[in-house]
């Protein structure tokens, strides 16, 4: 039976696990949902730097940008059928073939999170929706989660002080209220090609196996998935996307494995530690006299 | 299209998914390439050539869709013996004067119909086209006569050969055959090609005649009025297809009615003519009740027969009074007052350096915007400030700065792309002193008519006496229903005295009616705002047409009586759209019928029969005043019938088809304040030897009012940046994230350097062109999140004499790796290029370079 | 009494008393966390609306509370856009919220170095002077040919693409009154 990370952490008649599936290869680069993501959750903006990396100015995930597009442009022959250039007069044949890729990065929700097993303050949760959330008002801004996540989506946003949630750790939330009340998250929302796709992740992951079929008929025999399988080294994400060439030429670890595999070791100790806790919480408690 | 139009781009991308190829034809490789099917470059200012190449590939081949070809456009008419193609004069037509530099048109006409319209063309026309009586034109139906328009297109493209196609657009033959083969396998009775275009096509000096190659092709292989064919014009505001309808434009008045001219004799009767013909076929021959119903709506009681329903209050044009034109004019000090609605000319119109100098010419200036925009700044910190050029206590312009409403603070249509109405409601009260648009003018026209009340100026007369009275709220704001009622019109006498009109064709010459715009007649049918109609799409078929409402008579798809044959039937059962019930007596299918609904397609109208009566069943161009689709354009084009292949004003390339390098008649202003590049193999054009081109990206809306203020859209694309080709960089010593200066006859700007492959150098004619890329959205001033210098400050003013747009998406320059000059020492920089490449006010401008 | 308020609630106790030993989901939710809502269901109103920015014509949903515009959305009924926005018209809310935008009239004298404040009324009022006076100097009633013209060209405007079709109406119908013939928008450009 597939590992349902809500049921795992106490969440009874859980609904379906929720995800996202981001089809890369009907990506227009658009940003689309860096912006919608940003106006929903009040995220501010991250610099104005031109970085040039083709059209990417804003270079990576972090604690004020919850959605990346990244763009690659590549020199490469590539299948039938996609999208691609004959370029008069370069190399040595006189064409070659290039394109153009781009994908839209987000935080995996990964059935095994480190983030949130390293949170010492309970600020990193799972929901209820399989997703793994930052609460605002409890974290401290340890940030041990930072280096905890294999793909470095979660960071401490940094700021002046007028600047929201400063020193706080902020990621993508799946758009935890959005989706609570049956809404869509506001990127998916606004995808105008629906390259980013919400909904339950067993769902997204047939539907994601039958548009690989697709490609694949279709002679793009590169289009593969990356992060639908509960084999790999974080048990699979809640967000997955189809990529249409290895995973590193977009800047995505080929094999993420949890950095915590070894913790549960670990939480034994945890577990002592948080009775002795209580114990200390039962007498305040009973001492207020409320 | 995914590059500006990313939502509209859905359907391009579900197109594809169910199997629809898609081209993607592009100086530069764009979001659009990305997800293309094939990207092909093409050098920008060929198009023509590309598009010419495609119909002779169409005609040599016989892939034309002759069924249609022969029913519905005017292949079949005949050209008079008097008219000599470009291809036997060098690359004029007959009929050129050279002293005006333009056309003698008469030359062109059918065979049988003898004159010259009384229109004319060009600016004196609306959009009807000009009026003709289409009751002799001789026909061969057999397409074999020599002067049949058919035959005339073939010879007038016979030269345009794969290898001239490569030869001036840099495309190579297998790329443009594969091309042909895709548009040609994809159009017939089973299957329809649509084209799309934006302003890469209309910023041309000969800007009209690229959509014209596009509609030949069109035409030809069967794709107008037809479901998934036609040619989408993209717009880039939200309502630019309303501000044409409704025009705040100088030629035309609301519908597309020509603004009248100055001239001897100037009757009603003289306007009428200009419009229609009383012979001619089609709904424009009924223009006389669309008029009189304008004049009712403005003047009302005071619009009678007895004076021509006030018509001698229109003031008169005398040509070019455009935006460019009048820019010129307050750089003479012509103009005193200016009003910029929404609008950022400093940054946003061609030539910035002319824009900017002329407001420091004028007596005052109001900017109404939402943000404190380059165009309300240019006093104090534009780039003429900074050259010493301007000094800030020199400038005597007064200039009002008042803010504007968002698209929330107030309720109004837009009219979108495809010609829809979608009606916004105001959510919330503006902020401030912010007022919308309408709020403002029906102010400032109640106060003008308070404070100009008691005049007895017979000037002051239209204005006493304009109808101006909207119910307002008890905030003061004036209703937008109440104005878009007025739009739609009403009856004004009878039993439906007081009620709106349902259809333009209530519409009467007597006065009985009045109404703003006729082609919006209709949007308050039944007395209900049908722009305002949202019956969600889920709940509909997939034409929609209980969303918003389209002009005319929501009709989705203009032309659709082409959608079917001759006949009646549909071409195809998978291309069904329209078609004639004969048992109900009517033309049925999910649109609206864009044709007289129960007029049986056996229909022949009597000799002498005009207007709506005048067109036969199988006549589906209903506006056009023949009825058929115009494969050649007998007149009403200043530039010629047919398009003919000319460089831009400013090429480092020679025309390759013809002696005469450049468009004949495109309008270029010979002034020390507008000098031009050396152009094709004039001396000097080597100082400039690079193609470049101007355009918007996703994350920017044109001139940046509405972008470069937002924290969101600027930080995604937070400079200004110039796209170069690797192998260009290593020529010019171009650094990736380095800096470039672009240097014109007119200015000199900086910008980031991208180098990317995604820039193609072109191999044309055995020599490399290179094109440089450059997004026009920045502009210099200090109230902006982001700023920049401005591409369009490169541009000089030249313009197509049809519409008098600019020529901006295509001129020739030089670029330098490094920072410009600033201060006085740009001026020296572009000086020392002016000096290098022996420019004077002449140079470039000569219309008529083809020798006897 | 309310069990969230009660020590019973606290992360700690269900951690140890329910099904999250590791006190990583249910256990560790917040009562802020638990009690969060899409702010668009706390709108005071919903109003039907149209993106501002190209003409594909994207319909939009304004949510609005304490007559603020608090989110803006695309509208998934439209058969234009599905629900679908731009980056452009996803940033609609900051395009009429953002702290730069200008919403008060400023007036700058003729040579003047700045800004200076104005009120609107008296704006308005000084621009009706200005068109009276510019039109009355540069009124033309016929041409060099003498052929009528009744207009002037001391006056111009550009604008339009970006309003609403009932504004386009209400400028050209009040400058073509006024003899103003240079009326003209981005559609020209």
């Amino acid at each position: 039976m597939t590992y349902d990370p809500a049921t795992a952490s106490g969440w009874v008649d859980a609904p379906a696990r929720k995800g996202f599936f981001t089809d890369t290869s009907v990506c227009i680069g658009c940003k689309a949902c860096e912006v919608a993501c940003k106006e929903w959750n009040a995220v501010p903006d991250d610099g104005m730097s031109f970085l040039g990396s083709s059209y990417d100015n804003t270079g990576a995930l972090g604690a004020s940008t919850w959605r990346h597009v990244a763009f690659i442009e590549q020199k490469k022959p590539v299948d039938l059928g996609m999208p691609s250039t004959a370029r008069p007069g370069a190399d040595g044949d006189g064409r070659a073939d290039f394109r153009w890729l781009m994908e839209s990065d987000v935080c995996k929700h990964c059935t095994h999170a480190a983030c949130l097993d390293v949170c010492p303050t309970g600020s990193l949760f799972r929901t209820e929706f399989g997703t793994v959330v930052v609460q605002d008002e409890i974290c401290n801004g340890c940030g041990y989660c930072v280096p905890a996540c294999p793909f470095g989506v979660i960071d401490r946003r940094i700021g002046e002080k007028d600047t929201p949630k400063v020193g706080v750790a902020q990621k993508c939330t799946l758009c935890y209220d959005r989706i609570g009340e049956g809404l869509e998250p506001a990127c998916a929302k606004a995808c105008p090609t629906k390259s980013i796709q919400f909904g339950d992740l067993d769902e997204l992951r047939e539907r994601a196996q039958s548009r690989v079929d697709v490609l694949h008929a279709a002679g793009v025999h590169d289009a593969k998935l990356y992060g639908e399988s509960e084999g790999d080294g974080v048990g699979g994400m809640g967000a997955f996307f189809l990529l249409l060439d290895e995973p590193e030429v977009y800047g995505l670890p080929p094999d993420p494995v949890v950095t915590t595999k070894d913790l549960p070791a670990m939480w034994k100790k945890a577990g002592l530690a948080a009775l002795t806790l209580l114990a200390g919480a039962v007498a305040a408690f009973a001492g207020s006299g409320s | 299209m995914a590059e500006c139009h990313p939502v509209g781009f859905q359907w391009v991308m579900e197109a594809k998914a169910r199997g629809a190829k898609v081209i993607h034809i592009d100086p530069r490789f764009t979001r659009t390439s990305a997800v293309a099917d094939s990207y092909v470059p093409i050098r920008a200012g060929s198009d023509i050539a590309f598009l010419g190449g495609i119909v002779k590939y169409i005609l040599d081949n016989d892939k034309y869709f002759k069924d249609y070809v022969v029913a519905y456009t005017n292949a079949s008419f005949l050209v008079g013996e008097g008219f000599v193609d470009s291809e036997d004069l060098g690359g004029l037509f007959s009929g050129y004067d050279e002293e005006k530099g333009s056309y003698d048109m008469s030359s062109w006409a059918y065979d049988g119909v003898d004159e010259e319209p009384a229109g004319g063309a060009g600016h004196h026309l609306g959009s009807g086209g000009p009026s003709l009586d289409p009751s002799n034109i001789k026909r061969d139906e057999t397409l074999q006569h020599p002067r049949t328009v058919f035959q005339v297109l073939k010879r007038h493209y016979a030269r345009y050969t794969p290898e001239m196609v490569e030869e001036i657009c840099g495309v190579p033959p297998e790329l443009f055959h594969e091309v042909c083969e895709a548009v040609t396998a994809n159009s017939g009775r089973e299957r329809t090609t649509c084209w799309v275009y934006s302003v890469g096509w209309t910023h041309h000096s000969v800007g009209v005649q690229y959509i014209r190659g596009s509609a030949i092709i069109q035409l030809l292989l069967g794709n107008m009025g037809r479901p998934g064919g036609g040619i989408l014009a993209l717009r880039g505001h939200a309502s630019i297809q309303g501000s044409t309808d409704i025009p705040t434009l100088f030629n035309i008045l609301p519908g597309y009615l020509p603004m009248p001219k100055a001239g001897d004799p100037d009757t009603f009767d003289d306007y009428l003519d200009t419009i229609r013909t009383p012979e001619q076929k089609g709904f424009w021959a009924e223009a006389e009740s669309y008029v009189v119903s304008l004049l009712k709506a403005w003047w009302g009681d005071a619009a009678t027969k007895g004076n021509d329903w006030c018509f001698d209050y229109l003031p008169r044009i005398t040509g070019d009074h455009g935006t460019y034109q009048t820019a010129i004019d307050m750089n003479d000090d012509k103009v005193e007052g200016y009003f910029l609605l929404g609008q950022n000319p400093a940054v946003g119109s061609a030539h910035g350096k002319l824009q900017r100098l002329g407001m420091s010419h004028l007596k005052w200036l109001v900017v109404r915007d939402l943000n404190m925009i380059e165009s309300a700044t240019f006093w104090k910190d534009g780039p003429e400030i900074a050259t010493g050029e301007l000094k800030t206590e020199e400038i005597g312009t007064e200039v009002f700065f008042l803010p504007a409403a968002a698209h929330t603070e107030k309720s109004g249509s837009f009219t979108q792309t495809q010609r829809m109405l979608q009606w916004h409601h105001k959510a919330v009260d503006p902020p401030g002193d912010c007022t919308s648009e309408l709020e403002f003018f029906f102010l400032l026209g109640k106060k003008l008519k308070e404070r100009l009340a008691d005049s007895v100026l017979e000037r002051d007369l239209p204005l006493q006496r304009l109808t101006w009275d909207y119910s307002v709220d008890e905030k003061g704001e004036p209703s937008a229903a109440d104005v878009l009622r007025e739009i739609n019109g009403r009856h004004l006498s009878g039993d439906k005295s007081g009620q709106p009109l349902s259809a333009y064709t209530e519409m009467k010459p007597d006065g009985s009616t009045a109404g703003g715009c006729w082609i919006y007649t209709g949007v308050y049918a039944d007395d209900v705002n049908q722009a305002a109609r949202r019956k969600p799409g889920q709940e509909q078929d997939w034409v929609a047409t209980e969303w918003g409402w389209a002009w005319p008579a929501n009709r989705r798809q203009l032309y659709n009586r082409a959608s079917a044959d001759p006949d009646g039937k549909p071409w195809s059962e998978r291309k069904a759209y329209l078609s004639w019930d004969a048992d109900q007596g009517k033309w049925v299918g999910p649109d609206v019928p864009d044709f007289v609904v129960d007029k049986p397609p056996s229909y022949r109208p009597p000799k002498g029969a005009a207007g709506a009566d005048g067109l036969a069943g199988d006549d589906p161009f209903i506006m056009q005043a023949d009825g058929k689709g115009w494969l050649y354009a007998p007149s009403g084009l200043l530039d010629g019938p047919m398009p003919v292949h000319y460089e831009p004003h400013e090429s480092p390339v020679r025309n390759a088809l013809h002696p005469q390098q450049a468009s004949p008649t495109r309008e270029v202003y010979k002034r020390q304040d507008n000098l031009s590049n050396p152009s094709g193999d004039d001396p000097g054009s080597d100082v400039f030897p690079y193609v470049f081109t101007t355009y918007r990206l996703t994350e920017h809306h044109t001139a940046g009012g509405m972008s470069r203020w937002l924290p969101y859209l600027s930080e995604l694309q937070p400079e200004f940046f110039c796209e170069v080709s690797p192998e260009h960089a290593r020529e010019r010593g171009l650094e990736h994230l380095g800096w470039a200066t672009i240097i014109t006859a007119r200015s000199a700007i900086e910008a980031r350097v991208l180098v990317t492959e995604r820039v193609v150098p072109l191999t044309m004619g055995g020599r490399t062109i290179h094109q440089v890329g450059l997004p026009y959205h920045w502009g210099v001033g200090a109230d902006a999140v982001v700023s920049g210098d401005s591409a369009n400050d490169l541009f000089g003013l030249t313009l197509d004499p049809n519409v008098h747009i600019q020529e901006s998406k295509a001129a020739s320059c030089d670029i330098q790796p490094g920072r410009r000059p600033t201060g006085p020492a740009l001026l020296r920089l572009v000086e020392e290029y002016r000096s290098r490449a022996g420019i004077t006010v002449e140079t470039g401008n000569t219309l008529k370079t083809v020798k006897p | 009494m309310d069990l969230r308020t009660t020590f019973l609630s606290w992360p700690v106790v269900r951690q140890l008393t329910g099904d999250d030993p590791l006190g990583r989901g249910r256990a560790a939710q917040s009562a802020h966390t638990a009690a969060l809502v899409p702010r668009t269901s706390t709108a005071d109103r919903v109003v039907d609306s149209v993106c501002p920015y190209c003409a594909v014509g994207c319909g939009q949903k304004v949510y609005v509370k304490d007559e603020r515009v608090i989110q803006i959305e695309g509208d998934p009924s439209s058969p234009v856009s599905r629900g679908r926005l731009c980056p452009k018209g996803s940033a609609s809310e900051q395009l009429v919220n953002s702290p730069g935008r200008a919403t008060r009239v400023r007036y700058r004298k003729p040579f003047a170095t700045d800004w200076q404040d104005l009120d609107l009324e008296t704006a308005v009022d000084m621009i009706v002077e200005r068109i009276v006076d510019t039109r009355k100097r540069t009124w033309q009633d016929i041409d060099a040919n003498g052929h009528k013209t009744r207009r002037t060209l001391g006056i111009a405007s550009l604008g339009g693409a970006t309003l609403d079709n009932e504004e386009n109406y209400l400028i050209k119908k009040l400058f073509t009154a006024l003899g103003a013939i240079q009326v003209e928008n981005q559609a020209r450009i």
